[in-house]
């Protein structure tokens, strides 16, 4: 049905950039069990980046665009540092405005799609960098959570400003020296997922990007959730490789390393308890088509 | 705004969508005793506005809760209190974007407060409409009337207009949509007023009918793409040049501004036409010229019946739109005079400098009287600035020590 969108017409099919064309013929939107397996048979929803070799946002971004539920009528809301330089290769619409403001223009931009198409999904995703959501955004993240906006906030946290060359940032861990913490950072790293529980969020998680699988299910999760229930938050460890001296090969290691249950990326999960419910039944959905497609299957097969 | 189709139907609240030239030129007229925050409330009534996001700031807090009534009674689809002003212009941008009509007021701090995101809404081509109703800026704290914060709007790329009453205003709130989402415009709106003299001041304004409204605005005519997931999700740039250092970046980003400002350029032709010229003129043959915008230009109304009644003949010229700038009406309407006078509600004088660039001899401005903090113009200083600038000796003024 969405592809429908994106379709070409024929006269013009010819000139279209090959990439378009690919979208077109082999995107998955609006296929309903999308997810991090259709990278590499399914054309991706992000065309190409230029992030530093290596970067782990890079991965972030191919499973979360691989993941999202309807990108179809999706809509993402970006802030300014290294995300808003891939963003323009994104094939969903995106809005880039200001550092800092993202969670106020999304929830103006929420707001107006409910009120311009009532009764249809349109979903709304903010992501943005740890400086944007923490520090010089965050009277407008922690607002629109307390006033019960309805879409899903993911942070890229990489611990400083990676943007501007490494700066000291509000998720930097205490102690860590960096451009304008010469002496080291001299206060803890800001406990936002905390923060964002007591906040009205009914949706927390906090993991690192090294499992695909895991990504797939927390942005099905937090965006369905928003979609019913009202706010959530993920925040993603996507170590800025260039400014902590790893080489492109080696982002992979240090999310390892950072998610063990002791460190400070260790796996944490708030949910709600309308929260609970709603996923409980999606989960419980979700068991029954597939109960029913194996059914299918071996009656075909019979 | 919307094709020809919804036109004559009817909205949830009973009003029949009505063509903007019907309702705003031919309609009937009420004449109705409101204050400006009311004349406010009125003309958004019948603007068919899709979100308003309200904070509270002197003088504009009451029009921005007499807004929320209409929500309340159903003619505004959208309303809440956002946090700041800039959060609450990066709100309204974010409805902008979702292809929502949008509408807010700020005035003074609140609009140094948001100004980061000026430049944005134009460069993002969003036709919000942002009424400013002016007071101080100045530390020490205050509340009071003052026009300086206009001269920090006038180079983001919005259009600014300048009432200088509450038929004005109620006719350009409309009006101003209009302008600002023509296609080959679309662009945002700050329309100014002169807090408290405008806004806190009863006037008799002529209304169109309550059961007549605007066309809803169609997204789909911008020329940039509605943010909905409506159409294909092009990518827009094939690289993202913003933050290159190259010459492909630094031209995109040029030509960008240049459009903006030819976007501001185009919109003269629909402004001249719905609010009839940039400027209104009186007497322009006249030696002597009071040039200027907002309620400076009523004090100076009251001037020159003062001067009649002595004799001394002077014309007037009062500036609609600050930007688009009409500086081509201006230098045609000042070519006769030889003393050319520009009272203004602010410090630094920023309308005399526009019109000073904008005509030549430019030695015939009179930068003043400049009042501000909020005091009063009283007519008898632009008299004695006249007077001054005629060389006769000024009575009244005398006995304060001039
Ligand atoms: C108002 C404003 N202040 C400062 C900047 C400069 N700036 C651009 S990106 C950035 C840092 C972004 O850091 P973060 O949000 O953590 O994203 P990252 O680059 O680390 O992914 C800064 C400070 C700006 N663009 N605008
Ligand atoms: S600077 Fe850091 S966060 Fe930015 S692209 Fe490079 S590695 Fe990634
Ligand atoms: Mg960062």
């Amino acid at each position: 049905m969405s592809k429908e969108r994106i379709k070409i017409a024929p006269e013009f099919y010819d000139i279209m950039p090959p990439e378009y064309q690919d979208l077109v013929n082999r995107a998955t939107y609006g296929k309903e069990d999308r997810g991090w397996k259709d990278i590499g048979s399914a054309k991706e929803l992000i065309e190409e980046h230029s992030l530093c070799a290596g970067c782990p946002e890079s991965m972030a971004f191919r499973y979360i665009l691989a993941s999202l539920p309807n990108p179809e009528d999706t809509v993402m809301v970006g802030s300014t540092g290294c995300t808003s330089l891939v963003f323009p290769h994104v094939a969903v619409h995106n809005i880039h405005s200001l550092f800092g403001n993202q969670n106020a223009i999304a929830s103006g931009l929420k707001r107006a799609l409910t009120v311009r198409f009532p009764g249809r999904i349109k979903d709304v995703v903010v992501l943005a960098g740890d400086g944007a959501t923490v520090d010089i955004g965050l009277d407008m993240t922690l607002q629109a959570w307390f006033r019960q906006e309805k879409f899903t906030t993911i942070c890229f946290d990489n611990e400083l400003y990676a943007n501007t060359g490494g700066q000291e940032s509000g998720l930097m861990q205490k102690g860590f020296v960096a451009k304008m913490a010469p002496v080291g950072k001299t206060f803890d790293k800001v406990r936002l997922p905390e923060i964002a529980r007591e906040s009205g969020c009914h949706y927390v998680v906090q993991c690192t990007v090294s499992k695909p699988s895991l990504v797939e299910k927390v942005i099905r999760n937090a965006v369905h959730v928003a979609r019913e229930i009202g706010p959530t938050y993920l925040q993603l460890y996507t170590p800025c490789i260039l400014e902590i001296g790893k080489n492109s090969m080696e982002g992979l290691q240090e999310m390892r390393d950072s998610e063990k249950p002791t460190e400070r990326f260790a796996f944490k999960e708030f949910v709600s308890e309308p929260a609970k419910q709603l996923l409980a039944e999606l989960a419980a959905k979700d068991k029954e088509k597939k109960a029913a497609a194996k059914e299918q299957l071996a009656a075909q097969q019979a | 705004m919307a094709t020809n189709s919804v036109i004559g139907t009817k909205n949830k609240k009973g009003q029949v969508i009505t063509d903007a030239r019907q309702m705003m030129f031919e309609a009937p007229r009420t004449p109705s005793f409101y204050t400006g925050s009311e004349v406010i409330k009125e003309a958004i009534r019948r603007a068919n506005v899709d979100v308003m996001i309200a904070y509270p700031i002197t003088p504009q807090s009451e029009a921005a809760a007499l807004i929320g009534e209409l929500f309340a009674e159903g003619y505004v689809k959208e309303y809440f209190r956002g946090e700041s002003e800039f959060a609450v212009m990066s709100e309204c941008a974010g409805a902008a974007f979702g292809g929502a009509r949008v509408f807010t007021t700020t005035a003074g701090p609140g609009t140094m407060r948001a100004m980061e995101n000026f430049p944005m809404w134009s460069g993002a081509r969003l036709p919000i409409q942002m009424i400013v109703t002016c007071r101080g800026i100045n530390s020490p704290l205050s509340i009071q009337p003052d026009t300086l914060e206009i001269a920090y709007l006038l180079n983001t790329g919005m259009l600014v207009w300048h009432a200088e009453t509450a038929q004005d205003f109620y006719d350009w709130i409309l009006k101003g949509y209009i302008v600002s989402e023509e296609p080959d415009v679309h662009l945002p709106l700050a329309l100014c007023c002169d807090g408290f003299f405008v806004t806190h001041t009863k006037d008799m304004v002529n209304l169109t009918p309550a059961d007549m409204c605007l066309p809803p605005y169609d997204p789909y005519r911008s020329p940039v793409p509605c943010m909905d997931m409506e159409c294909p999700p092009v990518r827009m740039m094939r690289d993202p040049f913003v933050m290159k250092s190259n010459y492909i970046s630094y031209a995109t980003h040029a030509s960008w501004q240049q459009e903006v400002w030819a976007a501001v350029e185009r919109s003269r032709k629909h402004t001249i036409a719905w609010i009839d010229g940039l400027i209104e003129t009186e007497n322009t043959d006249a030696d002597v010229l009071i040039v200027s915008s907002g309620t400076a230009v009523s004090q100076g109304r009251e001037a020159i019946r003062l001067l009649a009644d002595e004799g001394i003949r002077v014309g007037l010229v009062k500036i609609k739109s600050l930007r688009p700038w009409p500086w081509q009406e201006i230098r045609e309407a000042t070519k006769n005079a030889k003393h050319i006078i520009v009272p203004e509600f602010n410090v630094v004088g920023w309308m005399a400098r526009e019109i000073k660039a904008s005509i030549p001899d430019s030695d015939r401005v009179v930068s003043g009287p400049r009042v501000g903090g909020g005091m009063t113009m009283p007519p008898e200083i632009i008299v004695s600035e006249i007077k001054n600038a005629l060389g006769i000796r000024n009575a009244a003024m005398a006995g304060r020590g001039s």
